[in-house]
């Protein structure tokens, strides 16, 4: 496989063939911020969040997504990029009921994680405060739609990790909910095989094991990763 | 089939002609006023005078000037009956005796028709759109056959180059380079699509252009097939459209019967074939990367390009999308030449555009008009300005997507650079007159609250930015902002713009834009005065940790 | 998949097709998903056929066309709720779709629309609790020449004022069945 040399941030990185720019940026110690991204499973770059700035486009583009090519020219916090971030995040804060003091992730929580990043002590937006259900049907696992930021990350580590296609995304646009099955209660899923995939993906406390209290939830989240890699190269890391 | 066979077809059609033909638009506008009841009395009127071989009532499509329906025009003496009722048809048919007709008449010569420029609309009005015997007539299938006979895939996408075309969808992609990018990319299948989904409210081009000559699109889209190397298409068309989808499905099912659809199309080696899909109500598959997920029966979700369609599209393979009045003007640009349509419009605009012109303006309906007329040739001359002495204020373009053009800017010419120079988009073709009781704000609210609605929820900057910036504008009318807000709402446009997945997102807040530049007065007016220390009062409310000052629902 | 799955799918699925027997629109429908060789790419096709048949989409209709293109439930319901004209409620007898679209707008169909909504006592996108009217409205249905344009049991009526729809409406309520053409 032949290898790319780019610049990132000014500093000359080496990448193979194929990789996106975030996986070189990560391997060379540059840290891009993400919320969607997951190792091993599909990216849809849909959090905005690792957006840059690339010399010769006129757009932004989603580092997870984009491939890297010889010679590119790659920023990943202009001042820029610094502010548009702080504004998607201060969005996703405003939209539901993100209540760090009660949450269960509290202290393990990439959104909130990323807006200490990012220095938010305050909202410019309007809160929308949506009345908003605790599924805790399930006898494992209970899901807060409260903390939901719609990343669908245990959507996809449901359908394409461990295939049984339980979770999914009903409505549109600001109306979206993750269901399972046809919007029954958890618990009553006929397709869920319980194997906790989903939970390991969360990245705040929309998804949770059941008796966590708050700051409780802690996830290992290469567990996915763990079970891609041994399915797709036969390789156990352990 | 063969060239003999359809040359056959068209002299047995004209041969068939009568002396005197009333032409009934069928197209949606003037069927929602009854203009079917009108083609039944008119046949009656004929039969009952008993000139069946003098007569021939034809079902047409659009007659374009839609404010006036139910319309009918009589050939050969160019006149326009307007607001037609059951009751008028036995005068109507006398008229053509040459009596005096106590109906509602206007003339083809009306400024209204005489400024358009017809290319794509060459058939509409004409022919009758459920026949495909009468689109021969009109040479319909010889560019086709041409193309087959004469011409290598080569050779017809350098002359879709060539003419200058450019994608009727709105963006203004070069055709030809579309074309060609597909044809290049190597894959044993390979998809045309059609995009008929056309939702930006008030605009109806395509659907007047499906209604009225489906079958031009049709073999616009086999010979783009033939030049890329595709054998299958799909037309992807809205739900709301029943008409259009009805007459589509008797055009491709005629064309399958005469040999122009299937297998070895007008007997060359070239195979072909045409299937439809229904939307079920999404803005947003009018995007591609959106529309082809729904091809694929799946949620109408955009996803970042590159990979570009003509790389890897429906079902993974390189695929060709344009939309249905690109289609429509493949066969005239191959039967009358590039050079032909090349000298039409502009320097980097060429051919015609079609608009549907609405709003408040006296004469409404469906226009095709050069690129480059002046918007003010369209509003005052062809729309005949502002009914009852009100005064024109601005022309909204490009949907949700576009903006508010001022009246100052009236002398600006169409084409895609300047449009867009203006902060507008040339659109798929909605052009709504806005008079001097229209209030900008509300204006821009409306479209922000429609892609509030349509917005897939994909991406967070569209699925919660459109939310927000609809309610400061929510605020702002209800004289509760401040200037502080106004700030705050300009930060949401440029995030929105800048850092959304898709074109909804992209241009969502083209319409605040602007107005906000336009008509920055009307926003100012409705703030409420600065107080003393506005900013420390607002934030102070929102002080601290996101959460630590709220509390959960209980539970 | 069988093994785990395959017991409880067995309960769900013979519940459908016990019902599926007893009602013709199911076996419609099965013929529209074999006409279509039960491609999963054609569900959308099939929601339109199926609402066509039963008027709106509810959960056993939902299962059954999921088992039939062997899909996962969650699928189908994702889309059924992605797409605005699928319906998952029964809907009233008559319906009452104004249009939205930018030219109906200037043109004053937001006060046709909050006439009917407070003569209705409904939003849109809800049904009279008598079921008699179901009040929709539509992001441009094309007709923008004839605004603002409203439609009643899909027959478009041009140039409508509040006082014309009131009069639609209230002609619905007042007889138990009336017929489509109410324009």
């Amino acid at each position: 496989m032949a290898a790319k040399t780019l610049t990132i941030d000014g500093q000359l990185v080496s990448a193979e063939e194929g990789q996106t720019v975030l996986d070189a940026a990560r391997d060379a110690g540059i840290h891009i911020p993400t919320l969607c991204h997951l190792n091993g499973i599909q990216d849809i770059g849909a959090c905005r969040l690792c957006l840059v700035e690339i010399t010769g486009s006129p757009k932004l583009l989603p580092a997870c997504v984009t491939k890297v090519q010889e010679g590119m020219e790659v920023q990943t916090s202009s001042d820029r990029l610094r502010r548009y971030r702080r504004m998607i995040l201060e969005l996703l804060l405003a939209e539901r009921n993100h209540v760090c003091s009660v949450c269960v992730s509290n202290g393990h929580c990439e959104l909130q994680t990323l807006a200490a990043e990012h220095g938010i002590d305050h909202v410019r937006f309007e809160y929308l405060s949506p009345r908003l259900e605790v599924d805790l049907s399930h006898r494992l696992f209970g899901m807060d739609h409260n903390r939901c930021i719609l990343c669908t990350r245990c959507v996809r580590a449901c359908w394409h990790v461990e295939g049984a296609g339980t979770k999914n995304v009903a409505g549109r646009g600001i109306q979206s909910r993750i269901i399972s099955d046809l919007n029954q209660p958890w618990g009553q899923s006929e397709t869920c095989t319980a194997c906790g995939k989903c939970v390991a993906a969360c990245p705040t406390g929309a998804l949770f094991n059941r008796g966590a209290t708050v700051a409780e939830m802690q996830r290992d989240r290469t567990r996915l990763e763990y079970i891609v890699t041994a399915r797709e190269k036969s390789q156990w890391i352990v | 089939m063969l060239l003999a066979d359809l040359i056959r077809i068209k002299e047995q059609e004209l041969a068939g002609r009568k002396p005197f033909v009333l032409r009934v638009c069928m197209a949606a506008g003037c069927v929602s006023s009854n203009a079917e009841a009108v083609l039944a009395a008119l046949d009656r009127a004929v039969k009952d005078a008993g000139l069946e071989s003098q007569i021939e009532v034809r079902p047409v499509g659009c007659l374009r000037l839609c404010c006036e329906g139910p319309l009918v025009a009589a050939d050969p003496d160019g006149k326009l009956y307007k607001k037609v009722s059951p009751e008028d048809a036995v005068s109507v048919v006398k008229a053509l005796q040459g009596e005096p007709a106590p109906v509602r008449t206007g003339d083809l010569r009306e400024p209204f028709f005489e400024k358009q420029f017809s290319i794509v609309l060459g058939n509409s009005g004409l022919i009758d759109p459920e026949r495909i015997e009468s689109y021969i007539a009109a040479d319909g299938y010889i560019a086709l056959r041409n193309v087959l006979r004469d011409m290598s895939p080569a050779d017809v996408i350098s002359a879709i180059t060539k003419s200058g075309l450019r994608g009727r969808g709105g963006a203004g992609y070069p055709t030809g380079l579309k074309w060609s990018t597909v044809a290049k990319t190597k894959s044993t299948r390979k998809f045309v699509v059609c995009n008929g989904d056309e939702g930006d409210p008030g605009a109806f081009m395509d659907r007047s252009v499906l209604e009225s000559d489906p079958h031009r699109v049709i073999e616009g889209m086999i010979i783009a097939g033939y030049a890329v190397g595709a054998q299958q298409g799909f037309i992807y068309v809205r739900a709301e459209y029943p008409l259009a989808i009805k007459r589509l499905q008797t055009a491709i099912k005629q064309a399958r019967q005469f040999g122009l659809l299937g297998s070895n199309v007008l007997e060359s080696p070239f195979s072909f074939n045409i299937d439809i899909r229904i939307g079920a109500g999404a803005f947003v598959c009018g995007e591609e990367t959106a529309l082809m997920a729904s091809i694929e029966g799946l949620r109408g979700n955009p996803r970042p390009r590159p990979p570009f369609p003509a790389e890897s599209g429906l079902f993974g393979e390189p695929t060709l999308i344009n939309n249905v009045e690109t289609f429509a003007n493949v066969p005239p640009i191959i039967l009358q030449g590039p050079e032909w349509y090349a000298s039409i419009g502009t320097e980097k605009s060429k051919g015609t555009k079609v608009f549907a012109l609405a709003g408040k303006i006296t004469r409404t309906g469906l226009i095709e008009v050069p690129m480059g007329i002046k918007l003010r040739e369209i509003v005052e001359e062809i729309g005949g300005g502002a009914p009852e002495g009100a005064k024109i204020k601005a022309v909204q373009t490009g949907g949700p997507s576009g903006g508010c053009i001022p009246a100052s800017e009236l002398d600006t010419p169409v084409d895609y650079e300047s449009l867009t120079k203006l902060g507008s988009i040339m659109g798929s073709g909605g052009m709504i007159v806005m008079d001097d009781t229209t209030n900008m704000v509300d204006v821009a609210r409306f479209f922000m609250d429609f892609c509030v609605d349509e917005s897939c929820g994909k991406c967070i900057p569209c699925r919660a930015g459109t939310v927000q910036m609809h309610r400061l504008l929510t605020k702002i009318l209800n004289r509760q902002a401040t200037e502080s807000d106004l700030k705050t709402l300009a930060e949401l446009c440029e995030l929105v713009r800048s850092t959304s997945l898709c074109g909804l997102g992209q241009t969502a807040p083209n319409p605040v834009l602007s107005t906000l530049r336009f008509f920055r007065s009307e926003y100012i007016e409705l703030l409420q005065p600065t107080k003393p220390s506005p900013e420390c009062a607002s934030t102070a409310e929102k002080k601290g940790a996101p959460a630590d000052n709220k509390q959960v629902d209980g539970r | 998949m069988e093994s785990k799955t395959g017991v409880r799918q067995e309960t769900s699925g013979s519940k459908v097709r016990e019902s599926a027997s007893e009602d013709k629109r199911f076996k419609i429908l099965e013929t529209q998903m074999k006409r279509y060789q039960y491609r999963q790419d054609s569900l959308i096709e099939v929601l339109h056929k199926a609402q066509d048949l039963f008027g709106y989409l509810d959960d056993e209709v939902l299962t059954f066309v999921a088992q039939r293109l062997k899909l996962p439930p969650s699928r189908v319901y994702s889309v059924a709720t992605f797409y605005h004209l699928f319906t998952l409620k029964p809907q009233g007898q008559h319906t009452c779709v104004v249009c939205m679209g930018t030219a109906c707008y200037v043109k004053g169909a937001d006060k046709v629309l909050a006439a009917l909504e407070h003569d209705l006592g409904i939003k849109a996108g809800e049904t009279t609790s008598d079921g008699k009217v179901s009040l929709v409205t539509a992001r441009c249905i094309g007709a923008c020449g004839l605004a603002p344009a409203v439609v009643y049991d899909g027959k478009v009526a041009a140039r409508q004022s509040s006082d014309d729809a009131l009069g639609v409406t209230r002609q619905w309520r007042e007889h138990a069945t009336g017929g489509s053409h109410t324009h």
